[in-house]
């Protein structure tokens, strides 16, 4: 088969037909995939909440709703029940004062103003360094480093060079204040969110608030990529 | 068949992309923290280069001259959307760390240049060997220089711990490390083939 | 006839100049900054100091003679001059191991991969201090208090000046200690006073010109004064960022490196100037307290460029028109 010629009826319909058939393909695969892109999505928020809140049985993620960080922001918090009690809150908050900028964690406070645990969602922090945060702040052999249990009633984290009783990751001081700063944010909102009774609230009435938030987180995880 | 073998050796040692056609720099530079990271982004460049040329080279005829480089860039992007939305439905770990360099193949200079310099004039079977050779040879340079960077970075090769962390070197996790551990890589391949 | 003619390329006359007389007026420029540090961290000093050079020497020595397969030529004491350098630009409680990565990256990636002496583009030395910040930055911004305490050597870690200057400005030392080098910091970086002493030699030695010191001096003071007067903060005094720090060192005994700074005194004016610039931007707006090494590595890469577009005109020749 000669090869066609370059004239605008040949350019028009090779290209209109390689893009159709393409287009077609695409579709199909995305039809494939769009399941199992969504579950991974999810898996991964219900994993983060999971870690960080004593065991539940209700699903956090179709129960969230924001709370007011006190500092002009709102922040998404996931309720985690046992039957039809409160056993703690994730949060998730953020900072953008890392070293390189934003950093995102998922924190769970049990009902009594203590850290059970955390997770850090996303961060551009230097390898080696500032990166030690995913572990450095929960390592149970270093009660002066580690942040969980820690009884935020009696007052806000901060480093120890700043006076404050948590010890910074060696070399990355600035990091460490982001990520205290992200978990400070946290409790603000936990508190907030305890005080307005949202804890009282029956699981019906929060769920039928949360609509409207999930579109909102569904929005929002898609712009974070 | 002994031809097509010989385009096959030849993508991996002769012309290897990264050690002696230098192409593809920018995912070879980023994506190599890890060896794995740098393996999974030679294989998903390896599977759109087969998949590209094989279509190209069936397409040549029917593609006209002039439209040809969009025509080419429409089957390559598909090819890429197709291995990044799966990626993101099966190994979303993986693409979340290789990030915005899975949708950047299309840019990538070796697919296109292997389908305008070797699909678009030979066969469908050479063009598959064509792709499957330069994603060879792709893969292998891109591992190795993950394996050393990683190795020298955090003393693990494939996360398997060699010595231990705190003696690596971080330089050669980040980005001046790739530069320099490519360098001396370049030299010693260039060594070895003139001998 | 007599005499007969003789036919060579110039120079004609030899001024008795030569890279090892260089070399060594360098190491006795160095010896006060080197006294003070012997001082303020006692045997540490000595033990950095004397096994960089050793390492310096060492691997030079090894990959020229193993891998290169050529005759080492150590006694042009270029080594020995990236070791001490080296030295001064970490801190003293530095484990020997990372010392030893750091002069293996100065010497075989920075210097010998070019070509050796002559052909390195960057300074070997302040490369090599950049790899060891960047690959272990816990050890290499823990400095050791001045004066230590017998038995607390390791324990204690202070911060150096610049540090509380960015971020904790409340608790600046006095001008006096920064000038006399009590204050914490990398070991030749200790004593700004002890850094000029050599200055002063090495000019009356003719072994430098003044121009690449007291330009980057020069344009930090300028950069600095002009932000005082509209903003009178500590952050932007001039005295305390030309005292403290590398900047001394670094304008003295770095940038000044013959091999990687421009040759000739225009393009030395600019050379300087561009260090003094980087540095401040670094210092003030950049993530790093210090930034004194990465404006002489940046420089350095532009020494080529610099070197094109100041060359002198050659005589008669006619300036070309736009």
């Amino acid at each position: 088969m000669a090869k066609l010629q370059s004239t605008f009826k040949n350019m028009f319909l090779s290209l209109s037909i390689i893009c159709l058939t393409v287009a077609v393909l695409l579709a199909q695969v995305n039809k494939m995939t769009a399941k199992p892109i969504a579950d991974a999505k999810a898996m991964k928020l219900q994993n983060a909440i999971s870690e960080v809140v004593p065991a539940f049985d209700n699903d956090p993620v179709a129960e969230a709703y924001r709370m007011a960080d006190g500092q002009g922001d709102s922040l998404l918090v996931y309720p985690a029940r046992k039957g039809d009690e409160i056993v703690g809150y994730a949060l998730s908050s953020y900072s953008n004062n890392g070293f390189s900028g934003n950093i995102q964690i998922m924190i769970g406070f049990d009902m009594n103003d203590r850290i059970v645990n955390y997770a850090v969602l996303q961060h551009a922090e230097t390898p080696g360094l500032g990166s030690k945060m995913t572990e450095w702040f929960k390592n149970p052999e270093k009660p002066s480093q580690s942040i969980l249990g820690r009884d935020l009633s009696q007052g806000t984290l901060a480093v120890s060079k700043d006076g404050g009783e948590v010890d910074a990751i060696t070399a990355s001081t600035i990091t460490s204040r982001a990520f205290l700063e992200a978990v400070n944010k946290a409790y603000q909102a936990y508190s907030e969110s305890r005080e307005d009774g949202y804890s009282g609230a029956s699981p019906k009435n929060a769920a039928e608030k949360s609509n409207d938030e999930a579109e909102e987180i569904k929005k929002e995880e898609q712009s974070n990529e | 068949m002994n031809n097509n073998f010989k385009v096959l050796i030849n993508g991996i040692i002769k012309e290897n992309p990264t050690f002696v056609l230098l192409l593809g720099m920018c995912p070879t530079l980023a994506t190599t923290s890890s060896a794995i990271n740098g393996m999974s982004m030679g294989l998903a460049t390896m599977f759109v280069l087969i998949c590209s040329n094989m279509v190209i080279s069936m397409l040549k005829n029917v593609i006209p001259d002039m439209v040809r480089i969009p025509a080419y860039i429409v089957v390559i992007a598909t090819f890429v959307t197709i291995i990044e939305m799966v990626m993101n439905a099966y190994v979303p770990a993986l693409a979340d760390s290789l990030g915005i360099f899975i949708p950047l193949i299309v840019v990538n200079c070796i697919v296109l240049g292997r389908a305008e310099a070797f699909a678009s004039k030979n066969g469908v079977f050479a063009s598959i060997f064509d792709g499957a050779g330069m994603g060879l040879g792709f893969t292998l340079s891109l591992t190795v220089l993950g394996a050393v960077r990683e190795l020298m970075g955090t003393g693990k090769i494939f996360s398997m711990n060699i010595y231990p962390e705190q003696y690596g070197s971080l330089l050669f996790v980040l980005a001046p490390g790739a530069f320099i551990v490519l360098g001396y890589l370049i030299a010693i391949f260039n060594k070895l083939q003139h001998k | 006839m007599e005499h007969k003619l003789i036919v060579s390329p110039s120079p004609h006359v030899h001024s008795g100049d030569t890279i090892q007389k260089n070399m060594y007026n360098v190491l006795i420029a160095l010896i006060p900054a080197f006294l003070v540090a012997l001082y303020v961290f006692r045997l540490d000093a000595l033990i950095i100091t004397a096994s960089s050079v050793l390492f310096c020497v060492g691997f030079e020595f090894l990959i020229v003679k193993y891998i290169l397969k050529k005759t080492p030529t150590l006694s042009d004491g270029s080594a020995i001059i990236t070791g001490v350098l080296l030295a001064f630009n970490v801190p003293s409680n530095l484990p020997v191991w990372i010392l030893a990565l750091g002069c293996l990256f100065a010497i075989g990636v920075v210097k010998l991969s070019f070509g050796g002496l002559g052909n390195n583009i960057f300074n070997p030395a302040i490369a090599g201090r950049i790899f060891l910040l960047i690959s272990f930055p816990a050890q290499m911004t823990t400095w050791p208090a001045a004066f230590p305490a017998a038995g607390t050597t390791d324990a204690v870690s202070s911060a150096t000046v610049l540090g509380t200057l960015k971020f904790a400005p409340e608790a600046l030392p006095s001008l006096q200690s920064m000038l006399l080098g009590t204050e914490g910091g990398s070991l030749g970086e200790m004593s700004a006073l002890a850094l000029m002493l050599g200055l002063v030699y090495l000019l009356w030695k003719k072994t430098i010109t003044w121009h690449i010191p007291v330009s980057i001096l020069a344009t930090v003071a300028f950069f600095t004064g002009i932000l005082y007067l509209f903003n009178p903060l500590p952050l932007y005094h001039p005295l305390i960022h030309l005292f403290s720090g590398g900047l001394m060192l670094g304008a003295v005994f770095m940038a000044t490196d013959y091999v990687t700074s421009p040759m000739t005194k225009k393009g030395m004016l600019i050379y300087g100037a561009g260090i003094g610039f980087v540095t401040m931007a670094i210092r003030l707006w950049g993530a790093y307290p210090e930034g004194v090494s990465f404006a002489i590595l940046l420089m350095n890469a532009l020494t080529p460029l610099i070197n094109n577009y100041t060359s002198p005109k050659r005589f008669g020749e006619v300036v070309k028109n736009g």
